[in-house]
């Protein structure tokens, strides 16, 4: 099981402003350990963020993004006490969702 | 006429501009461009994570005698976090050992909860793959003590004897490389590849440095330790390997503590 993640949600004018750190080690599959083998490629590969149900962000990611990502991104329409969750599912079928309120 | 003189003007006017400009472009040195390249990261800095995962180790029972570590007498009193760590290392009594940050969290895990000195210390830096208990709980606890003003003490005879040896280490010259830390830290503008290196001779750079650790290596993808930063320059001296929470390394934080007091915490940070 995937360690929490760590998500920030707060206006920033009438938008509102999310902040999230994800904790993944992100293999790209081409890499080698000290034996010389490869170590499979392990990556988030689907985002979403969704705001009270509604799909506000949906994003395909791929093995160049950073281990421990971090993502930031504004969508209009939510208010202060809203949910914002974020959802994201790796190569290997792990998931994880973890939601924030906004203040 | 006029209009001759308003083009030459014009011109004249861009040429000062151009040449401001270029001056400007060269003044912004690679160490700026890094300092620049950590701020634009310092946003989402992953040592949250390691923080995060730190509370909870903090609070959750483990070992033989099944028991938190909520209890841990850091120096201000069991179960104080907050700004504990801007006064360590320190004497403390119950041990009758000067500890930082690390050795005291092996004492805890030993008299709270049960493990033996071998089981406390087994792998204390995390790697690819491998999450560790010791880099967790010192970003959590160090994150506590952020804001707070360095205050290091030598008033017991112990921790102004630990102050003494971390000097003499410091200036230390040795091994194969002939080198002691002040080889490279007790001189302005020397460089590792393209890193900069604090004189932390100076007050102004061992306050800069020592405040910024622990840092998450962007590099590594890890939390990196303070045990863990004395322990890499000592590899990269070529010394005898640097045993983790040893007397030396203690008394070598304690030294490299106190030279930053008065400045107020600021990790754990991020770093290329």
């Amino acid at each position: 099981m995937a360690d929490p993640m760590k998500i920030r949600a707060s206006m920033s004018g009438d938008k509102v402003e999310v902040k999230v750190l994800m904790s993944h080690d992100m293999e790209t599959g081409t890499r080698k350990n000290s034996k010389g083998e490869t170590i499979p490629a392990h990556f988030i590969q689907h985002v979403t963020a969704s705001h009270n149900g509604k799909v506000v962000l949906s994003a395909q990611w791929g093995p160049a993004v950073s281990k421990n990502p971090f993502l930031s991104f504004k969508f209009a329409g939510g208010k202060p006490g809203d949910k914002v969750s974020i959802t994201w599912t790796d190569n290997k079928g792990d998931k994880r969702t973890d939601e924030a309120t906004i203040s | 006429m006029n209009r001759t003189w308003e083009a030459a003007a014009r011109a004249a006017c861009a040429a000062l501009f151009l040449a401001a400009g270029g001056a400007l472009a060269q003044e912004r040195t690679a160490v700026e461009e890094i300092e620049r390249y950590r701020q634009a990261l310092a946003d989402g800095n992953p040592a949250e994570l390691w923080e995060a995962r730190g509370e909870a180790l903090w609070k959750q029972k483990a070992g033989p005698k099944n028991a938190s570590l909520e209890k841990c007498d850091l120096g201000l009193g069991p179960g104080v976090v907050k700004g504990a760590y801007a006064e360590l290392p320190r004497y403390f009594a119950d041990s009758g050992k000067v500890e930082d940050l690390e050795s005291r969290l092996v004492t805890c895990r030993m008299t709270l909860q049960g493990l033996t000195a071998a089981e406390a210390k087994k792998d204390p830096f995390g790697g690819s793959g491998k999450k560790v208990v010791n880099d967790a709980l010192v970003a959590f606890i160090t994150a506590e003590s952020r804001g707070h003003v360095m205050n290091v003490k030598t008033d017991h005879p112990k921790e102004a004897e630990a102050f003494e040896i971390g000097k003499t280490i410091f200036f230390h010259r040795g091994g194969p490389y002939d080198f002691a830390c002040a080889t490279c830290h007790a001189v302005d503008n020397i460089r590792i590849r393209l890193q900069d290196l604090p004189n932390l001779t100076k007050k102004a750079d061992a306050q800069r440095a020592y405040t910024s650790w622990p840092a998450y290596r962007v590099s590594q993808g890890e939390v990196r330790t303070f045990q863990w930063r004395l322990e890499d320059c000592f590899r990269q001296q070529r010394f005898p390997h640097l045993e983790f929470t040893s007397e030396a390394s203690v008394a070598l934080t304690l030294f490299l503590a106190k030279n930053a007091n008065g400045a107020p915490f600021n990790a754990p940070a991020i770093k290329r």
